[in-house]
């Protein structure tokens, strides 16, 4: 029981660790890819290629004066932020991180909890995520606030729907809700027994899952709910300090979970091509799936800035159209088109 | 329409690839992605400065003569030709015994570049007819004030045991220029 507890509480800290050190990174590479996509240098200063910014960026926002309003629910103005940074640490729980190491007889899996509903719980997660943006969008009594917390309930409200239901179709073709279920059916693919990742049945639902992981996360091209030019911040206009860091740290955490659960979902999860046929011990072949899994979740990190430095921004009502008179109907579509395949594969 | 580049702009229905985007939106990505292997048109600054042409107009100099007198004579041909109105001045009167101060029995007691003002378009090396003043390849350096950008004498006139070198902006032009004798300033 005590190492059981012991093996637990060390996979779940060190993969804190690791979503903190990505998060922190990935503003950074933000910076950096930004800057190489406008033919600039970028941060450099900090470091041999400005490679501490973000602990300057981390320094600076705890020695910056912690402004409260006077006007602001000052509980619900604290709570905001820490629901947000919660919300965005909780999912990374049922993401399973690699396969299992076998150390002394005892198969020890990367996966903090395996949950049989695991994409629900992913769901149930990233909706209260909204909360954290609304209270304290509400909480600081300010009109722009206010104004860009509705946005975003209104968006992720909006954009869950369409994610569900491209999900509904994976389910139907896997027959799984769990995770690590999900992933050992990908597991083979290329060289092996042709089992391909999941992206190629279902590129449709693909497509709509990103799109809308794009919303859920509040990046370009759908991040009203932070729309400088018409809401100075939107909803963290009033926030200072830490408290914005939380703020801004939970967006790239939340973009680190969105591009493990795409990676999972749709690329394979940690497989990678001729994983059976290398002939290479358990243990090995887990750490190599890690890295794989770990370049996957890189690949989309990159892809989520790549495109913020892209796309411009939605307008409202194009974002509203886009996720209830396209994505919608196409899930719908999707959910037909792959229950009438799975009708005539089994005939 | 003056320029007859002048295009009518056609406002037609999007059709159904249009609609959706993504055709674009891959276009834009793929642009985007070639951006990141070109060479960034930024430099490191301070460690890294461009390449300045050989007649770069910078901070200006109020010259000294052979024997380190100042040659400007206070008449204002500077701050009349300055279109940006940036050089201001106050003439002042030689005193006996100033000879090796000054060159003539006049000269500027202040004389202010307002260097917030300026424009650096050399009209005033140009007017100057001492050959007193001249613009050099030094770059005015930041500062957090305005005030710090009034250089006074104390920044403009050229110390007596650092000399600094204009024969850069001495262009071939310039040179060939001043030969004409019977212009009054290059007598």
């Amino acid at each position: 029981m005590i190492s059981f507890l012991l093996y637990k509480g060390i996979l779940s800290g060190a993969i804190l660790a690791l979503t903190l050190l990505v998060a922190a990174y990935s503003t950074y590479a933000e910076r950096k890819i930004a800057a190489f996509l406008q033919d600039r240098i970028g941060p450099d200063r900090a470091g041999p290629f400005g490679i501490l910014q973000p602990l300057a960026d981390g320094l600076k926002f705890i020695m910056k004066e912690e402004i409260i309003p006077n006007v602001s629910n000052k509980l619900l103005f604290v709570l905001g932020p820490c629901i947000a940074m919660l919300t965005a640490l909780m999912a990374g729980v049922i993401i399973p991180w690699g396969g299992t190491l076998i150390m002394d007889g005892v198969e020890y899996s990367l996966q903090i909890a395996d949950l049989n509903i695991g994409i629900l719980y992913v769901f149930g997660v990233v909706s209260i995520g909204v909360y954290g943006i609304m209270i304290g969008g509400w909480a600081s009594n300010n009109k722009f606030s206010l104004l860009g917390a509705i946005r975003a309930s209104a968006q992720m409200i909006s954009y869950e729907i369409a994610m569900g239901l491209s999900i509904i179709a994976l389910i139907i073709m896997t027959g799984t809700l769990s995770l690590r279920e999900i992933t050992l059916l990908q597991t083979g693919g290329v060289g092996g027994d042709w089992n391909m990742w999941n992206v190629v049945y279902q590129p449709l639902g693909f497509i709509i899952f990103l799109i809308c992981a794009f919303a859920e996360c509040n990046r370009t091209p759908f991040d009203l709910p932070e729309c400088e030019t018409e809401l100075v911040g939107g909803y963290h206009t009033e926030y200072s300090s830490m408290k914005l860091g939380f703020y801004l740290f939970a967006e790239y955490i939340n973009m680190f979970v969105s591009s493990a659960v795409i990676s999972t979902l749709y690329f394979g999860g940690y497989n990678f091509p001729f994983m059976n046929n290398l002939g290479l011990d358990h243990n090995t072949i887990t750490i190599l799936g890690t890295v794989a899994f770990f370049l996957k979740i890189t690949f989309f990190i990159f892809f989520f800035m790549w495109i913020r430095w892209t796309v411009p921004r939605f307008r409202y009502d194009q974002l509203m159209n886009l996720g209830w008179k396209m994505l919608i109907p196409l899930a719908v579509v999707n959910i037909f088109l792959t229950g009438l395949v799975l009708i005539f594969m089994n005939r | 329409m003056l320029t007859n580049r002048s295009k009518v702009v056609v406002k037609k229905e999007m059709n159904f690839w249009e609609r959706i985007y993504l055709p674009a939106i891959l276009g834009g990505i793929v642009i985007t992605i070639k951006h990141l292997f070109r060479r960034s048109a930024t430099v490191r600054y301070p460690e890294k400065k461009r390449e300045i042409s050989a007649i770069w107009r910078g901070q200006h100099v109020l010259k000294r003569d052979d024997i380190g007198a100042e040659r400007c004579t206070a008449c204002g041909l500077c701050a009349v030709a300055c279109p940006a109105e940036a050089i201001t001045m106050i003439a002042a009167e030689r005193k006996k015994g100033e000879e090796n101060l000054y060159r003539e029995e006049k000269y500027a007691s202040t004389y202010e570049i307002n260097m917030l003002r300026c424009i650096f378009c050399g009209l005033c090396e140009e007017a100057c007819p001492k050959e007193a003043i001249f613009l050099t390849d030094r770059i005015i350096e930041t500062d957090y004030g305005r005030k710090g950008f009034v250089f006074g004498k104390d920044k403009l006139v050229e110390p007596v045991d650092q000399r600094v070198d204009v024969s850069k902006r001495q262009t071939p032009a310039v040179l060939e220029f001043k030969q004409h004798k019977q212009l009054t300033h290059n007598k």
